[in-house]
């Protein structure tokens, strides 16, 4: 399986993690007020390129979340930009409090890097797996939650993250993506962005689900259905007027996402459509479950997060708009 | 380098009895509070703030270059409070306004809402953490502050502080200062009885840092003490013995009024009308 196959994405060498640490160092090249706190992960979050460019920006806190969320806010408040970076399981499932009070609470400007989110890590298991991250975050009405889909939008929302004043969350992945955007496209937080036009139905997905979505909008137009694929980018804000344009237009929506269904970003959604322009919908995500150890190509398949499964739903929902 | 604050009042008992005040009309204002806890630290941040240990400006809050205090006994807020409004950070008419509706002035402190507030705090154990923050920043800008962080001794319990102890002997902070105000109960009891903290001499040094013990209701010697381990090669704690409730009868024998503001009539009660 090859994300974007389908949909004729041009494959990328690198994982995403590999793009953030590439986005990092640019940002700390270019603003020296930004400092790299690490829990020990440098070498899997890929923020160690700034501890070799930069040592004296760059903090190894050690296996030790709490006091890593603790020591970033105060180098915030002394005004400096701490990237504070882990995987997101670790990051907000250890250090959930001090990043409620030190940074939340406080709305200072910090960023907080979640990586290997979602299941498509793999191998390592559910224990490092970050699949209710959108949820966790999303109990943090200050933060601004990204959620890159390419290379390309990677590096454009670290440095967008890194420049707005406040806090902000970052999910990044250990898969690669394919390239959906081309290197001058212009990105703004809150701004969700069309990547396929059609009238049928619209795929509201972010992160890796949009690259699918775009090849569950290929399978579709074979048999006639025309999707538009919206790629939100940002959870929050959202981009309200990008999803009740979706809702208006097609008629249809479903929302795909590599995140738990509770709490995720479909519900919210949801939540958007059922106010102001309400239509048939479908939510692909997991499931209320926790998922295993296995390649990722696999456990996409097995916990219905291929582009088939966006297809099918798509099919559902547009039989239901009559 | 500003060294002094200008006009150090002379008669630093009596500004511990007007804190003491202070703390207790507020907080029985509120008809909640903390008011115990805040009683047993009133002489170490008397120390602090008008002992001429802390180089702070109250007409430029945020200067880069002041002494960091973290409360990190986030619930000591009243105290807090009332040394910033009487080092001149806010009108002290603020005070009475704790836990009223748009107030600035919240239950526990939060960094943003008031001058001199340095951190959020009242989740326990997160304020030495933040110290260390303040270490690195001020290497990294090329500021010599000392940061100063008051731990309660029931926060010890925290499995952060021993993440932040680790990480400050890590980094050879020397000008930061942990304040224990070790005033021997916790919330529903006794520590010894609840979650023994002892040794706790043993533990700091083992992790280590430089300790020292002082009667934490001696100004004087809480303020020497203060000023001489902030400058050091290795971070220091200075283990003060408090009395929870010091300065009201009633209050310091009896543990179970963690968390109670004294009724209607506190201040004819505790004596000092």
């Amino acid at each position: 399986m090859q994300l974007g196959s389908k949909a004729g994405l041009t494959p990328f060498k690198l994982p995403l993690r590999n793009v953030f640490g590439e986005a990092l160092l640019e940002v700390a090249t270019d603003d020296p007020r930004v400092v790299v706190l690490d829990g020990d992960l440098g070498n899997s979050t890929m923020a160690e390129t700034v501890r070799k460019a930069y040592p004296e920006r760059f903090f190894n806190l050690g296996i030790a979340e709490s006091n890593l969320v603790g020591v970033g806010a105060g180098l915030a408040a002394c005004g400096l930009i701490p990237w504070i970076t882990s995987f997101s399981s670790f990051l907000l499932c250890n250090a959930y409090d001090q990043i409620r009070l030190a940074i939340a609470l406080s709305n200072i400007n910090a960023k907080v890097l979640g990586s290997h989110g979602g299941i498509t890590l793999g191998k390592d298991g559910p224990t490092q797996m970050g699949i209710e991250d959108f949820a966790l975050v999303g109990g943090l009405p200050t933060f601004t939650m990204l959620v890159p889909s390419d290379p390309v939008s990677m590096r454009a929302l670290v440095r967008l993250g890194t420049d707005f004043v406040g806090p902000v969350w970052l999910r990044s992945s250990r898969v690669a993506l394919p390239v959906i955007y081309d290197e001058d496209e212009e990105f703004a937080i809150g701004k969700a962005k069309v990547v396929r036009e059609g009238g049928d139905l619209t795929i509201i997905a972010c992160g890796i689900m949009v690259a699918t979505a775009l090849d569950a909008a290929a399978t579709l137009a074979d048999e006639g259905i025309d999707a538009r694929v919206l790629d939100l980018l940002s959870l929050r804000p959202l981009d309200e007027e990008a999803i009740v344009a979706a809702a208006r237009d097609t008629g249809a929506v479903v929302t795909a996402e590599e995140h738990l269904l509770t709490g995720g970003m479909g519900s919210n959604v949801a939540r958007i459509i059922a106010q102001h322009h309400p239509v048939p919908m479908r939510f692909v995500g997991l499931a209320d479950t926790y998922t295993e150890s296995a390649d990722p190509a696999d456990l996409l398949v097995k916990y219905n997060l291929t582009a088939e499964d966006i297809a099918a739903a798509a099919r559902e929902a547009v039989a239901d708009r009559k | 380098m500003t060294a002094m604050n200008d006009n150090p009042p002379s008669d630093l008992v009596e500004v511990a009895r007007q804190l003491r005040l202070d703390i207790l009309d507020s907080t029985t204002k509120a008809g909640s509070g903390h008011p115990s806890s805040s009683w047993s630290a009133v002489e170490i941040c008397t120390a602090l703030y008008f002992g001429d240990v802390l180089r702070y400006r109250p007409d430029e809050p945020w200067w880069p270059a002041r002494d960091r205090f973290i409360m990190s006994k986030g619930h000591a807020a009243p105290l807090l409070y009332a040394v910033l409004a009487r080092a001149g950070y806010f009108d002290r008419e603020l005070l009475w306004t704790l836990r009223q509706i748009d107030s600035p002035v919240q239950g526990h402190p939060i960094q943003g809402l008031l001058p001199g507030v340095e951190a959020t705090t009242g989740s326990l154990g997160q304020g030495l953490s933040l110290g260390i923050g303040h270490v690195l920043g001020g290497r990294l800008n090329g500021l010599n502050y000392r940061v100063y962080v008051l731990l309660g001794d029931g926060e010890c319990e925290a499995g952060q502080i021993w993440e932040a102890a680790m990480a400050a002997a890590h980094f050879r902070a020397g000008n930061l200062t942990a304040i224990l105000d070790y005033n021997k109960f916790q919330e529903t009891g006794p520590i010894a009885r609840e979650m023994a903290l002892e040794p706790l001499v043993d533990k700091w040094r083992s992790f280590g840092w430089h300790v020292d013990e002082v009667d934490g209701h001696d100004i004087g010697d809480c303020g020497q003490a203060a000023f001489v381990l902030a400058r050091r090669d290795q971070p220091s704690i200075l283990i003060a013995h408090t009395v929870k409730g010091k300065g009201v009868s009633f209050v310091e024998t009896d543990f179970t009024w963690h968390g109670r503001a004294v009724a209607g009539t506190g201040r004819a009660e505790s004596g000092r009308s």
